[in-house]
């Protein structure tokens, strides 16, 4: 399986070569691999409906990181709609774009490697896996739906299908580390077989689910999925209604047999999934677009897949997984007539359309197919699943069951009114609109359609044939009578009530739509008092705002303020935990030899000296006094070795800043320390405080030493073996023996130090000289001008 | 059981005090003193950490057990001669940036200033959502059958 999935990447990944041939080869191409995989899976048919097709790969054994996969009911379906109705879409996408578009390069290529994310993400087993190909499949949408980043539309959508996604994929994965810890392993099959009970996996399982509705495009997520219809509409038929919507779903399906009946599982589910369809719904009986009319659909459609795949009920589950094969036929199909529409007439408002039936009845005829079995008319597949839904909740019966049976049913009268107002808004005839006069649509467009919408009808004609599908999926979910142990998918259960609600759902639905004008009133009347996108632009606005004054307080640009906020840090981290820690060694004496008092008092006077002269080459004389204080005080400690080199490296850098020197001007103040600007006076409270800061740094620094090197309780651990070895090394001074032989490669890396700054010094210096030598009198060289500006 | 004593954590002090001050200031020579005088102090500390005055560790002038400890010793010459080597690189790098800019001042990041004066950010997504949307629709078939060559601005070129 893992061998499918990067072959698709991977043939993906080479397809730019062929479309710089030929763009439809390129399509053409594209399109064998998903339909290889649908025969794949045909041929693993047995396997897949029996006990499962498994396949692990160890990506990391130190980790215990696997790839695994899983072949079975659902991933059946999900291949049928990814490989099947992908190879449709390809091929659909060859005609669709332009011999020469600029976009079908782009557009191939990622399509199909987003066939192969998506193929991983339906097989996965491993949670982490999945959530793997589930980020894949969120960048590929962001890829395809920014297209060329040319249009602010399309930038604008891509950036709120990522930021959406993405939100819930961290959300998820967080959630997925939370629940696969707690189960002690992230297979999905060994999770759900036992699922873990305890605070941590409830709130990893919630956070999944935050994963899951966005994904899905849950209310009050779903804004992103309408706005992605900038995307071309290939795009929008394969991503945004066939597959990478469903990933949401998909994985609450997955997931269901272990925690259907968790309170924190199905109640929001139940609730947003059935807001989501009603909202859907809604919104969708208002829209002029055809491709937005279809998008509000696939929400609403969504928010009944999550329903049913959230309900635990046995009947519920076989509803789903027909509802997600079928939502798969429909709305591909759907989607590829308003792309055929568009093609032929150059628009998709309802508004402009008129008259297309007649002058093309064969896209007329897939496309009343396909929106019949979206309508859940009988003998599509749509009716099978719709059944199916409302007799699961029927027979639940309780509040639950009644709340989500009236509520799908109403969600089922808007899908049956929207569904006509797509068919009539398309192809019906309008009074007062001139016909329009479309071009002939080209059959590898209309191939691929007709195949998807008529697959719908050949199912729903043959329920034992789903049948056969979804009863080893709802398996997973114990019948708890014979009502639900004996139901199946079927044309006709005799007269019952879900019989009923389909032919009430379709009655009304159809007076909705020949009502439409007081509909459109009442929407009209109604307004929009609460907008998701709207909410969605205020959070994205606030965090944009909030990064900017962040970034603004924070990154100031003034080394001084920065220098001051460590210090800080330092005195207030380490600092606390000295005051609170730290003790004062006993035995503290003022002095230990009274040598270090005059040698002392120098290096002090030396050091407060410097702060206040104005004299460049006084500091550099007092710091040689602080130096040489030093060196004293090495001599008094019993270091004369450190007391040479440090006399010794005092001279050096005192010469080295002569030479220096010679060209600064004397004072550090430009204007020569009389500075009586009128800026002056709130400097004098910024120079206070610079003071009050280092004093206080400089204090605990000198307090943790006393107090850290007065904590040592035992004698030095190697310095007595240094001394005794340091015959071996044929030196008596043991300083020389630790230098040149015990730590030898410290020298080593020293004297390494030593040289990359000397040749670093040289080249600084020696730049300079020869920038002067080029051109006389100096100045800023023509490299460094350009960078200095 | 070994400390440093009262008047040398004074020195101390003074001299991380006196070095931190000369950090934060903005003339580049200060901060290179500063850096210079901060070098002192943490030598002196190393050297001090070991333990009180004793005789120098060499064989033959005293016994092993008057010795001061020899290690810290020889990790304070290694520090000093670092030190010495930072000192005149850096002091080659502030002698260059005063040939180059004819300033000895550490400056503030300009874009950092604009960055803080920014009430909103550049580029926004707001901006981008409440922008009007004029442009045709990219979604549409037509766009999809657009070419590398887009016509629309050749015709409107020449239009003008």
């Amino acid at each position: 399986m893992l061998a499918l999935v990067v072959a698709h990447l991977v043939v993906a990944a080479l397809l730019p070569l062929v479309s710089r041939r030929s763009r439809r080869a390129a399509f053409g191409i594209a399109a064998v691999l998903p339909a290889a995989t649908l025969v794949w899976g045909v041929v693993h048919l047995g396997a897949a409906l029996g006990p499962g097709l498994e396949e692990t790969v160890t990506w990391s054994a130190a980790l215990d990181l696997e790839l695994g996969f899983r072949l079975d009911a659902l991933g059946l379906v999900m291949i049928v709609l990814v490989g099947g109705l992908g190879a449709l879409i390809l091929a659909y996408s060859a005609w669709y774009f332009g011999k020469d578009s600029r976009d079908a390069p782009r557009n191939s290529a990622l399509l199909l490697a987003f066939a192969g994310a998506m193929l991983g993400l339906v097989l996965a087993d491993d949670l982490l896996t999945l959530y793997v190909f589930w980020e894949l499949t969120s960048i590929a949408s962001f890829l395809l739906v920014g297209q060329g980043g040319l249009h602010r539309a399309n930038r604008r959508a891509a950036v709120q299908a990522l930021l959406v996604t993405v939100f819930g994929g961290l959300a998820m994965l967080l959630g997925i580390v939370f629940v696969g810890e707690s189960a002690g392993s992230y297979r999905i099959s060994e999770i759900v077989a036992a699922p873990p009970v305890c605070g941590l996996a409830a709130t990893g399982v919630a956070l999944i689910l935050v994963g899951a509705l966005t994904k899905s495009a849950q209310a009050p997520f779903h804004p992103w999925l309408p706005a992605a219809m900038a995307a071309p509409t290939p795009v929008s038929a394969y991503l945004h209604a066939a597959s990478m919507v469903k990933a949401g779903v998909v994985l609450v399906g997955r997931l269901s047999p272990g925690f259907a009946d968790r309170a924190e599982w199905w109640v929001p589910i139940a609730l947003l999934g059935l807001v989501t369809m009603l909202i859907g719904g809604w919104r969708a009986l208002h829209e002029t677009d055809l491709k937005r009319l279809l998008a509000f659909g696939t929400v609403s459609q969504l928010g009944f897949l999550m329903v049913l795949f959230g309900s635990g009920d046995r009947i519920g589950e076989i509803a789903a997984l027909t509802m997600l094969l079928a939502h798969g036929l429909f709305k591909a199909p759907l989607f590829m007539v308003v792309g055929i529409v568009d093609k032929v007439t150059g628009t998709r408002e309802v508004g402009a359309l008129s008259g297309l039936g007649r002058r093309l009845p064969g896209l007329a005829v897939a496309a009343v197919l396909a929106a019949a079995s979206m309508a859940g008319v009988p003998f599509l597949l749509g009716f099978l699943g719709k059944e199916a839904a409302f007799e699961a909740f029927v027979h639940q019966g309780g509040a639950r069951g009644w709340v989500l049976a009236l509520g799908l049913l109403t969600g089922s009268i808007l899908t049956v009114a929207y569904s006509a107002r797509f068919l009539w808004g398309a192809f019906a005839d309008k009074p007062g609109l001139e016909p329009v006069d479309p071009k002939r649509p080209a059959p590898g467009l209309l191939v691929p359609t007709w195949t998807a919408a008529v697959a719908g009808l050949v199912l729903g004609c043959i329920p034992p044939l789903v049948n056969a599908l979804a009863q080893p999926y709802a398996a997973a979910y114990p019948a708890t009578d014979a009502t639900e142990a004996d139901y199946h998918l079927a044309l006709w259960h005799g007269l019952s009530l879900p019989l009923l609600f389909s032919a009430v759902a379709l009655a009304v639905g159809l007076a909705l739509h020949v009502g439409r004008d007081r509909i459109t009133g009442l929407h009209r009347a109604l307004g929009h008092p609460l907008s998701a996108q709207r909410g969605y632009e205020v959070v994205v606005a606030g965090l944009e705002r909030a990064a900017t004054q962040v970034t603004g307080r924070v990154q100031v640009g003034s080394l001084p303020v920065y220098l001051g906020v460590l210090l800080c840090t330092v005195l207030v981290l380490p600092g606390i935990a000295l005051i609170t820690g730290g003790v004062w060694p006993r035995d503290q004496s003022l002095v230990s030899s009274l040598l270090q008092l005059p040698l002392g008092l120098i290096v002090v006077v030396a050091a407060l000296a410097l702060t206040r002269v104005r004299r460049r080459f006084t500091a550099v004389l007092l710091v040689g006094a602080i130096g040489y204080g030093i060196g004293g005080l090495f001599v008094v400690d019993g270091a004369p070795d450190l007391a040479l080199a440090q006399f010794l490296v005092e001279t050096l850098t005192l010469v080295a800043f002569v030479f220096v020197l010679r060209r600064l001007p004397a004072h550090f103040d430009p204007d020569g320390g009389t500075a009586t600007a009128p800026g002056n006076r709130p400097r004098r409270g910024v120079e206070m405080r610079k003071a009050v800061l280092a004093t206080v740094a400089g204090v605990f620094v000198a307090v943790a030493g006393v107090v850290l090197s007065g904590a040592r309780q035992q004698p030095p651990a190697a310095s007595g073996e240094f001394v005794a070895r340091a015959p071996e090394a044929g030196a008596d001074n043991v300083i020389a023996a630790i230098l040149v032989d015990f730590r030898a490669l410290d020298t080593v890396g020293e004297i390494t130090v030593l040289l990359i700054a000397a040749a670093g010094t040289a080249s600084l210096v020696l730049a300079t000289r020869f920038d002067r030598r080029r051109k006389a009198g100096g100045g800023t060289p023509e490299h460094e001008k350009e960078v200095l500006g | 059981m070994i400390t440093i004593n009262l008047a040398m954590a004074v020195v101390l002090a003074v001299l991380y005090s006196v070095g931190f001050y000369l950090l934060l200031q903005r003339s580049l020579m200060r901060i290179l003193i500063g850096i210079v005088v901060l070098g002192h102090g943490a030598n002196l500390l190393l050297q001090l950490a070991g333990g009180p005055p004793a005789r120098a560790p060499v064989l033959g002038t005293a016994l092993p057990e008057e010795f001061a400890d020899p290690l810290p010793q020889a990790l304070a010459l290694t520090a000093i001669v670092i030190t010495f080597a930072l000192t005149t690189y850096l002091l080659a790098l502030g002698y260059r940036s005063w040939v180059l800019t004819g300033r000895d001042e550490v400056q503030d990041d300009v874009e950092d200033r604009r960055v803080a004066e920014r009430e909103r950010p550049e580029g926004s997504m707001e901006e981008d959502a409440e922008g009007p949307d004029d442009e045709e629709d990219p979604g549409s078939a037509a766009a999809s059958d657009r070419t590398d060559e887009p016509a629309e601005v050749s015709g409107s070129g020449a239009a003008r």
